[in-house]
């Protein structure tokens, strides 16, 4: 009895790995907390020191149209315009989702109702081997093959909104792919039944019940495609042409937030107006990271309650 | 009366019809039911009498639900059926049907209620848009009609803008049942439409069904024997993918013939 009665007074093995497993996953959370919040702290530092430090005023860097921050502009203050970057990075990602979407659902609605068995055996590998390809790659063949299939056909030098549209439609089209069929998947098979019970044609039931239903997972699809055409660097950056000019056409040479961050940030001085400039450009990128996210979680949330049993 | 044919063994005992006093809505000549390579059915042989409720029992994988799912061809995607599903003349089982067009006259109502995320009244003419009625007034009044017929008219009528989902269980089922016969479909096939539902939603359901017989036949798969007995005419007894009894109600419960229906009605397997 005394030995019960000293066993339950004291801690257990069982019970001191069970607190130990606790530390270490809180210990892993509050890390990447941390850095969460210190990224978002240094970007902020740097990119309000433009506004701040510099005087620049904020309204003028999202307003103006032309960017050299080296230089002054025609305002007599430094140039540091950010509207042809902002247009052009929105303009972008607005035209490849739009692009992808159809084809993205199309291609879902094969995958998971249509022929479901080759589906999974041959289009969700291809597709989730497309997620794989470096974006090098695709910047790559977007130099050499869209580039000049532009400049071919619509005119132009072929460097611009188009070409990085097209390079962007075919990068964010598996994910848009995979994350709709997840959602489509996700459609319980009773809601098919109950349709197809009713008299209803596959057609009427893909299109009116099953689509339907998995709205709110293709529109969380689509905003995440949208979030990772809006953050893509390095393919846009080899095919759009880089000109910090405010998008006269499709095919005319623009830039995109994230590349001239990418081919500034190494030709500048830390502290130094220039520098600064490119940090709000990437505190603006963040921004609006922060509202994709968030619109995904809204949606997500929305979702699981219209669909609450 | 029924004729007892087929009595010669005591392993199976499948009651026919005279086409003379019996109109038959539905019958099954050498149904089997394939599964891949696996055989799910074999021999399901029945027959359905018209504006009354048969039920069909047995222990849990017996075939019954997939028996069926056969009958509207739900099916079709998942297993091979092969062999004869005589509606009006016709072998429905036959690659010339119109599966979406046969649908319309043979409804289902599953185990589990399923209906879709709309409100109530949208889940009701959701298969009448389908068909192209679009008029106000005549969905209206389909839908009222409906909900009367699965007795849920006066529970729902000033809700029916909400979400189906916000109905309780029994509620659910019985706008299924009104979903499914908005389509004044001839026969209804309900699939253990009860299992899922407290003993007072299943007696609503029960009433229900003993309501609509007048105007439908109507085929039940159910686990529960008792509500076998209550509501249905006609008793299948499956076992293995074999239908092995087939009669009268009364007679089932009371005089089997098979010696195996005996053991399940008594309880001593199943």
């Amino acid at each position: 009895m005394d030995k019960i009665r000293a066993s339950l007074l004291k801690k257990s093995i069982a019970s001191k790995i069970e607190r130990r497993g606790k530390i270490i996953s809180l210990t892993c959370l509050a890390l990447i907390i941390l850095v969460v919040f210190l990224i978002f702290y240094f970007v902020a530092s740097r990119g309000l020191a433009t506004f701040f430090q510099n005087h620049i005023n904020f309204w003028q860097f999202l307003s103006g149209t032309q960017w050299n921050p080296g230089t002054t502009g025609t305002n007599g203050q430094p140039a540091v315009g950010a509207l042809p970057m902002i247009v052009g990075s929105f303009l972008i990602t607005i035209l490849s989702a739009i692009v992808a979407t159809p084809f993205a659902i199309g291609t879902a609605v094969f995958m998971t109702e249509i022929s479901p068995r080759r589906g999974a055996q041959i289009l969700r590998p291809v597709t989730e081997l497309l997620v794989g390809i470096p974006s090098v790659v695709y910047g790559f063949i977007g130099l050499q093959v869209v580039v000049p299939f532009v400049r071919n056909t619509f005119g132009g030098s072929g460097y611009g909104i188009l070409s990085g549209t097209f390079v962007l439609f075919v990068m964010i089209l598996p994910t848009v792919t995979s994350m709709s069929a997840d959602a489509l998947n996700a459609v319980p098979r009773y809601y098919r039944e109950a349709s197809l019970a009713l008299g209803a044609t596959r057609w009427q039931t893909i299109y009116k019940v099953v689509l339907r239903a998995a709205i709110p997972g293709m529109l969380t699809a689509i905003v995440f495609g949208m979030a990772r055409a809006f953050g893509e660097a390095l393919a846009v950056q080899m095919v759009i042409g880089n000109a910090t000019l405010l998008p006269q056409n499709l095919v005319s040479p623009a830039s995109t937030l994230t590349s001239i961050l990418t081919m500034g940030i190494g030709n500048t001085v830390m502290g130094s107006l220039q520098n600064n400039a490119l940090w709000s450009l990437a505190m603006i990128l963040l921004l609006m990271s922060l509202v994709f996210n968030m619109v995904i979680r809204y949606i997500g949330r929305k979702g699981k309650l219209n669909n609450e049993r | 009366m029924a004729d007892n044919t087929n009595l010669t063994t005591n392993q199976r005992n499948i009651m026919k019809f005279d086409p003379k006093d019996h109109e038959i809505a539905l019958s099954t000549e050498d149904l089997h039911v394939f599964y891949g390579k696996t055989e799910g059915i074999s021999e399901g042989d029945l027959q359905f009498e018209r504006y009354k409720i048969s039920a069909l029992i047995g222990p849990s994988g017996s075939g019954k639900s997939t028996y069926l799912r056969s009958l509207n061809r739900m099916n079709d995607r998942i297993a091979t059926v092969t062999g004869k599903i005589m509606y009006r003349g016709l072998d429905i089982n036959s690659n010339d049907i119109d599966v979406y067009e046969m649908r319309r006259h043979i409804g289902m109502v599953f185990q589990r209620p399923n209906p879709f995320a709309k409100s109530i009244y949208e889940n009701i003419a959701f298969a009448l848009r389908q068909r192209g009625m679009n008029k106000k007034q005549e969905l209206d009044e389909v839908v009222e009609r409906s909900l009367r017929q699965a007795a849920m008219w006066d529970q729902v009528k000033d809700d029916l803008n909400k979400s189906a989902l916000a109905l309780s269980g029994g509620q659910q089922q019985r706008l299924c049942i009104a979903r499914a016969i908005a389509i004044k479909p001839d026969i209804l096939l309900l699939d253990e439409p009860a299992s899922a539902l407290d003993p007072v939603s299943t007696s609503q359901i029960e009433d229900t069904l003993l309501e609509l017989k007048q105007n439908y036949t109507i085929i039940i798969v159910t686990h529960n024997m008792q509500q076998a007995s209550r509501i249905s005419d006609y008793t299948a007894f499956f076992n293995l993918g074999k239908v092995l009894e087939y009669a009268e109600t009364g007679d089932i419960f009371t005089n089997p013939k098979v010696d195996l229906t005996n053991d399940y009605i008594s309880g001593n397997f199943g």
